[in-house]
């Protein structure tokens, strides 16, 4: 117990672990998202100090002391009206010129599926597992009696469009600079299949499948993280986003290929 | 008359009083939050220092004596469940409302006293079943106090006894909603009209209708998820499920995101009813400290309605990451940033009332005035979760908890102890301590900001929430040490909420006597009985002669609502 306490309070007083701030974005759409958060705490920053410089003015300026005395005669302002009309028409801004057209974007403009990646990624207690249709671009029967420990998604082996696909664990590599169509479900909980980095978020829901989509613009190691709690491994449902080159993304397809031929 | 020679029990234990009751709600929901708290001591310890031996008590918690991950999500659970339904409403509604309705509206007791009793003591055993399971093997529910099937349905058994104590809990707020509108509306003295209800009135009446209208969706939604868990059904379970490689057993064919809809149905309503009742309690001690009227009253009281109304139709903006499409989530946002107008009007109106006033910085006045810049910081960053585009970095992380933490805890928590501290005269004859006090004050409110702040932070970044250890992940070790100075601040939190306990029960029978009924030179009518009111509240029927907050405009006197003339 000790030394967890001395490592912890030697961190802070090295000032090691205060990151904040929003972390980095390899997305193309990321951008959009982090100017609303930015306009957004701008605003609520001036409100918030604007609201406080009048408040900490109030205190002082008329606080009770001799001689000072309420002034109750009725009043009625009208730059709080004008403050509050600025507010809506501010929020109606936001909302018509910054969230809708990033959420119609992410939500109806799909990137076509032929020049895209499309992966169905399947959330279980607690992992995160990736299928990809492999070279033929088609995904192979799956049927949950299948499912064992060596076959996460319980593919069907003997489908023709099963036999290229590759169904990897927790590892879930895209190449850069191309559109990526995720396929999302879930086989047991919900989960919150989360890409930090890349500015991506959706509920994983079993009994249903979501398509999201995205595209990277850098490459780098990076991480899945679980945003809805799934039981006693939530926090340690971490998979691995690697962003590739299309080279090294070849090159491993092509690995994985030869290891699904040899263990035939 | 009988209840002079009522034996103990009766006058005591099973009251019909609205104010031995409303007492009982307190005494009870006090107990309630301070070991809500307490839970997230051991949640704090451990996220401050992952693994490591929880002091003095840890063996008695676990094998090793450091937290285990079960354990934390049953007290994540469990935290969250007895803050809100054991804790914060059974203060805000069950004691204040109770003890306070009647009084400002110059009732002798509640419309339906017995029922009142009722309410209490269902609340009393939907308590007592929710700490029972604690003694659950495999320990206490773990799947949130949102309780998301199918984690919830797959769960362990503790999950059904908090089904059940939900339905106790439930059932007691209906009852004692009905309550507090038939009192307000019926039972008012002669004089006494809407438009000269203090607006603390205003609010619990609003609050019980959301009560009423948005609860009983959650209890058939907790009727139907003890279906599932007991009687095998599926109302919430989709077919072909398959649990750690097994298929699960269960006809399937139902849907999650039905329950989530029921929850938030509530859930989100509910947020106003944790609200509502603080802004009434800080419009109260705000007006009478101020020494002026409260500015804009019909546009407070239309705010307040507004808010209720509209709380019923944003409920959607907790879902925006369940694969909502276009145009219901556009609904959802605009409804989301329609519903931030009532509350900045509500802020703007008690700002102003401080223009030109002579502020006297009572104790109760400190914390009606944290209230404000606290809630606004609460308020203010639910913009960016209630608009999709940036609630998809937001959602589901540490921002989220920070924003609803400084909207229930240093605001709506501060404004309930501004309002134990204003209204304890008319409990008790007495006063509380004044320097008590001010250090409970003071070391609250630093500490508190220390606790709730760096939330932001570590949201922003990405931190997940519900997470027994954030250092598996790169961005979780990299505000790690976030959580080494948020524990620490709850600590201190915990350590300076020690003089008002001491406080609230010592002075009860040795605090300062105050020297007369009406010792804050208050306006509103429940400083017209005798404090401590007697049975019945007061024994010559009370007439209202003016509005709730009137000051003579000759001498600037207060002229309080029961005074038949100046002077």
């Amino acid at each position: 117990m000790k030394e967890k306490l001395a490592k912890a309070w030697h961190d802070v007083f090295e000032g090691v672990g205060f990151d904040y701030g929003l972390p980095i974005d390899i997305s193309t759409h990321g951008s959009a998202i982090d100017s609303l958060i930015g306009t957004l705490h701008y605003f609520m920053a001036l409100l918030f100090i604007g609201w406080g410089i009048y408040l900490v003015y109030c205190l002082i300026k008329f606080r009770e002391r001799p001689g000072h005395k309420a002034d109750i005669s009725p009043k009625n302002y009208s730059i709080p009206k004008y403050l509050e009309i600025g507010i809506v028409i501010f929020e109606a801004c936001l909302l018509v010129f910054f969230s809708y057209p990033v959420w119609a974007k992410l939500k109806t403009d799909f990137p076509d599926r032929a020049s895209s990646l499309v992966v169905r990624i399947t959330a279980e207690q607690f992992a995160w597992n990736i299928h990809y249709p492999g070279r033929d671009g088609k995904f192979g029967k799956t049927n949950i009696d299948l499912i064992d420990g060596t076959n996460p998604v319980g593919l069907d082996r003997e489908d023709p469009d099963a036999k290229d696909d590759i169904v990897s664990i927790n590892q879930f590599n895209v190449p850069v600079g191309k559109p990526v169509i995720v396929e999302l479900g879930a086989k047991d909980v919900i989960h919150g299949f989360f890409l930090p980095t890349a500015r991506v978020k959706h509920d994983a829901i079993p009994g249903m499948v979501f398509p999201l989509w995205f595209e990277t613009k850098e490459t780098g190691e990076f991480q899945i993280a679980c945003a809805q709690l799934c039981g006693v491994g939530h926090y340690r449902m971490v998979g691995y986003f690697n962003v590739k080159t299309q080279e090294e993304f070849d090159n491993w397809l092509l690995e994985e290929e030869k290891a699904l031929t040899e263990g035939e | 008359m009988a209840h002079h020679e009522m034996p103990f029990w009766k006058k005591y234990i099973f009251s019909t009083d609205h104010k031995v009751i409303g007492l009982q709600y307190g005494i009870t929901a006090t107990f309630f939050l301070l070991f809500g708290f307490f839970l997230m001591i051991l949640m704090r310890w451990q996220l401050a220092y992952p693994g490591a031996e929880i002091p003095l008590i840890g063996k008695a918690l676990t094998e090793t004596g450091a937290m285990t991950p079960e354990l934390y999500n049953a007290l994540g659970a469990m935290h969250g469940t007895i803050m809100i339904f054991l804790g914060v409403v059974p203060m805000g509604v069950g004691a204040f409302g109770n003890y306070l309705v009647p009084l400002q509206v110059g009732a002798c007791d509640m419309a339906f006293p017995k029922l009142n009793m009722m309410s209490y003591w269902v609340y009393f055993v939907g308590g007592v079943i929710m700490m029972a399971s604690f003694l659950m093997p495999g320990g206490a529910a773990a799947s949130g106090w949102t309780s998301y099937p199918p984690l919830s349905v797959i769960s362990n058994n503790a999950q059904t006894v908090w089904l059940i104590s939900m339905v106790f809990l439930i059932t007691s707020s209906l009852l004692g909603s009905v309550n507090t509108i038939v009192t307000a509306i019926q039972l008012k003295a002669k004089g006494q009209n809407f438009m000269r209800w203090p607006i603390h009135v205003w609010a619990q009446v609003t609050t019980a209708f959301l009560l009423l209208l948005a609860f009983p969706p959650l209890e058939a939604a907790a009727v139907l998820q003890l279906a599932d868990r007991v009687f095998g059904s599926s109302f919430f379970l989709p077919s072909g499920l398959v649990v750690s490689g097994e298929k699960w057993a269960a006809a399937g064919g139902g849907n999650p995101l039905l329950w989530q809809h029921l929850f938030w149905f509530l859930a989100h309503p509910e947020v106003y009813v944790l609200i509502l009742p603080a802004v009434g309690v800080v419009c109260e001690i705000v007006t009478a400290n101020a020494r002026k009227p409260l500015y804009g009253y019909k546009t407070m009281v239309y705010s307040i309605l507004f808010l209720g109304f509209m709380s019923f139709i944003v409920w959607a903006h907790h879902m925006f990451m369940t694969g909502m499409g276009v145009t219901l989530s556009s609904f959802f946002q605009a409804t989301t940033m329609i519903i931030s107008i009532p509350s900045v009007i509500i802020l703007t109106t008690i700002l102003l009332t401080l223009w030109g006033a002579s502020i006297r910085f009572s104790v109760p006045m400190l914390f009606a005035t944290a209230f404000l810049p606290m809630f606004a910081i609460g308020g203010l960053t639910g913009l960016p979760l209630g608009l999709t585009a940036s609630d998809i970095h937001l959602h589901d992380t540490y921002y989220v908890i920070g924003h609803f933490h400084y909207v229930v805890a240093p605001g709506t928590l501060f404004a309930l102890m501004g309002g134990v501290y204003y209204w304890y005269p008319k409990f008790s004859g007495r006063k509380m301590n004044e320097t008590l006090g001010k250090i409970h004050f003071w070391t609250s409110f630093v500490a508190i900001n220390f606790v709730f702040m760096p939330m932001f932070f570590m949201g922003s970044k990405g931190v997940s929430r519900r997470m027994y250890d954030q250092t598996v992940y790169t961005h979780g070790a990299a505000t790690q040490s976030w959580n080494v100075v948020m524990s620490t601040a709850a600590f201190v939190l915990l350590f300076a909420q020690i003089p008002f306990i001491y406080n609230m029960f010592t002075a009860w029978k040795t605090g300062k006597k105050v020297e007369n009924d009406n010792p804050w030179d208050a306006t509103t009518l429940e400083w017209a009985a005798s404090s401590p009111p007697p049975h019945e509240n007061f024994p010559t029927p009370v007439e209202v002669y003016r509005d709730p907050y009137s000051y003579s405009p000759t001498t600037g006197k207060v002229l309080p609502q029961f005074a038949p003339q100046e002077g």
